[in-house]
């Protein structure tokens, strides 16, 4: 079985990129599961069950973040895809805090971005961009040719290893190279790790220390003269 | 990247889907071809199936061919291989990059990181300045330009940086800017031009042009002899109408004299 993992902030089209992927392998004759991860309301996976009659699931992090709730139910859910005879599994999740990236080892990783989000962005989402393998470009049509380039540009400054592609969710257009590539990956181990270290998970902050300034704290301490970007590695 | 000679767009369905009527066009270096039609009859997904080298995989089924070839996925991979420029019908940009920042980064892409790109960022200011009242300036952020600026600057980014042998423009007419100039400009590379407008002066100018109707391509119509004597007292007219655009533009008032131009 093949495991996509799929990551990128809301509202940026995810389902949509997924739902054109999915329909176009079933109409290859193969057979997807899908999970998704949200935190607290999601429907998607009703949707796909009945749009594709496929098998589906959804967890809800709730007070854990996306990522870490990913960590957790991913051994799960292989099992459970696997027993439901998939070929593809599909895990859509709603990274938040973007210190984090969903995406392990032999899965592939796509990042989906919008072309309005802002010329920035790419700075902005670390390793949930830096880690994956493909960067999936949504709403093109709304920015002009030379914006689009730019966009582009911007991501291969900040992931240069990370493969661009831009799609029209819409109308489904651009999804066939994506699902070219998902169907030459190699199918996952029983070994899995994440790829990128995750932060650190506890601090005195989450212990209950509520003074301000890094004199009152212990263990990862981050003054203000010392900033680097963060890639997740 | 190969020497483009020609582009071909195989026919496709209709929004009904029926068989598109005209079911090849080849558009030869040098042609001059505007594609005209009804608000909403596929004029601008008729170019854009052409930047995304359409394959059957849009809504309208078509298929572009580069040189009689399906074109290189390189096309799309890197955009210093993209024979194709668009100028889409967008007004603003959504990017707070100063537009200095903004050309120089695109020339580098647009040119594969080549040093000489840093020239084509004067050159693309000097091109668009000349096309727009309000004069641009280089550290203005881009979605602080006007309409009028943005397209101007579009304009002059497909024809300079881009310099492709293909370019697309998307309703020129409506982007308050001075047209004419622009067609002047325009005329002195040796390109493919596609234009989709409503504007007869630019038709006129066109070697021929594509008709569309509920999504379709209906006929080509080769610009006919009597359609070019026309050319000249079009342009006549339009230049009057555009004088009298820019004296209200102006707060004046308009006289008697303004129609002189049409003896």
């Amino acid at each position: 079985m093949k495991l996509i993992i799929c990551a990128g902030p809301a509202t940026t089209g995810k389902t949509s990129v997924l739902r054109h992927i999915i329909r176009k392998l079933i109409e290859k004759d193969h057979r997807a599961a899908y999970l998704k991860i949200d935190v607290q309301f999601a429907e998607e996976d009703i949707k796909f069950q009945e749009e594709f009659r496929i098998p589906t699931r959804k967890v809800y992090s709730g007070e854990l973040c996306p990522d870490h709730c990913s960590v957790m139910v991913l051994g799960d859910t292989i099992k459970w895809a696997q027993k439901e005879g998939a070929e593809y599994l599909f895990v859509e999740t709603a990274g938040l805090c973007l210190r984090c990236s969903p995406y392990v080892t032999e899965s592939l990783g796509l990042a989906v971005l919008e072309a309005t989000s802002g010329i920035n962005l790419p700075l902005k989402v670390g390793p949930m961009l830096s880690l994956a393998d493909i960067a999936v470009i949504t709403k093109i049509d709304r920015i002009s040719q030379a914006e689009r380039e730019v966009f582009r540009a911007r991501i291969q400054e900040v992931a240069p290893d990370v493969r661009v592609r831009e799609v029209n969710a819409l109308y489904g257009i651009g999804i066939d190279p994506l699902v070219r590539q998902i169907e030459a990956l190699p199918d996952v181990g029983d070994s899995l790790k994440l790829r990128g270290n995750p932060p650190v998970g506890t601090c005195s902050i989450c212990v209950g220390k509520k003074e301000i300034g890094w004199e009152a704290h212990f263990g990862v301490l981050r003054p203000l003269d010392n900033q680097t970007f963060y890639r997740g590695q | 990247m190969d020497i483009i000679q020609n582009i071909s767009i195989l026919g496709g369905q209709d929004k009904n889907r029926r068989l598109e009527l005209v079911d090849r066009i080849d558009l030869k270096m040098g042609d001059m071809v505007s594609v005209v039609g009804p608000t909403g009859s596929g004029k601008t997904t008729l170019i854009n199936d052409i930047e995304l080298f359409a394959d059957r995989n849009t809504p309208s089924g078509r298929r572009i061919l580069i040189n009689g070839e399906v074109p290189s996925p390189d096309y799309t991979e890197n955009p210093a291989s993209n024979p194709i420029a668009l100028i889409t019908q967008h007004t603003t940009f959504l990017s707070d990059l100063p537009v200095i920042e903004f050309l120089t980064i695109h020339a580098r892409v647009r040119n594969n990181f080549r040093p000489e790109a840093g020239d084509l960022v004067r050159q693309t200011l000097d091109f668009a300045n000349q096309l727009t009242g309000e004069p641009i300036n280089e550290t203005s952020r881009m979605m602080e330009l006007s309409g009028g600026q943005t397209r101007a600057l579009l304009i002059a980014d497909a024809a300079v940086i881009c310099n492709t042998p293909i370019i697309l423009l998307d309703e020129v007419e409506n982007a308050g800017i001075y047209r004419v100039r622009t067609l002047e400009l325009l005329r002195e590379y040796r390109k493919i031009f596609l234009f989709v407008t409503h504007d007869p002066r630019i038709t006129l100018l066109s070697d021929y042009r594509i008709v569309m109707q509920n999504g379709s391509i209906v006929k080509v119509i080769h610009t006919t002899e009597e359609e070019r004597s026309l050319a000249l007292k079009v342009s006549q007219i339009d230049d009057v109408l555009t004088a009298m655009r820019e004296k209200i533009r102006l707060g004046e008032v308009l006289v008697d004299a303004d129609l002189e131009g049409l003896l």
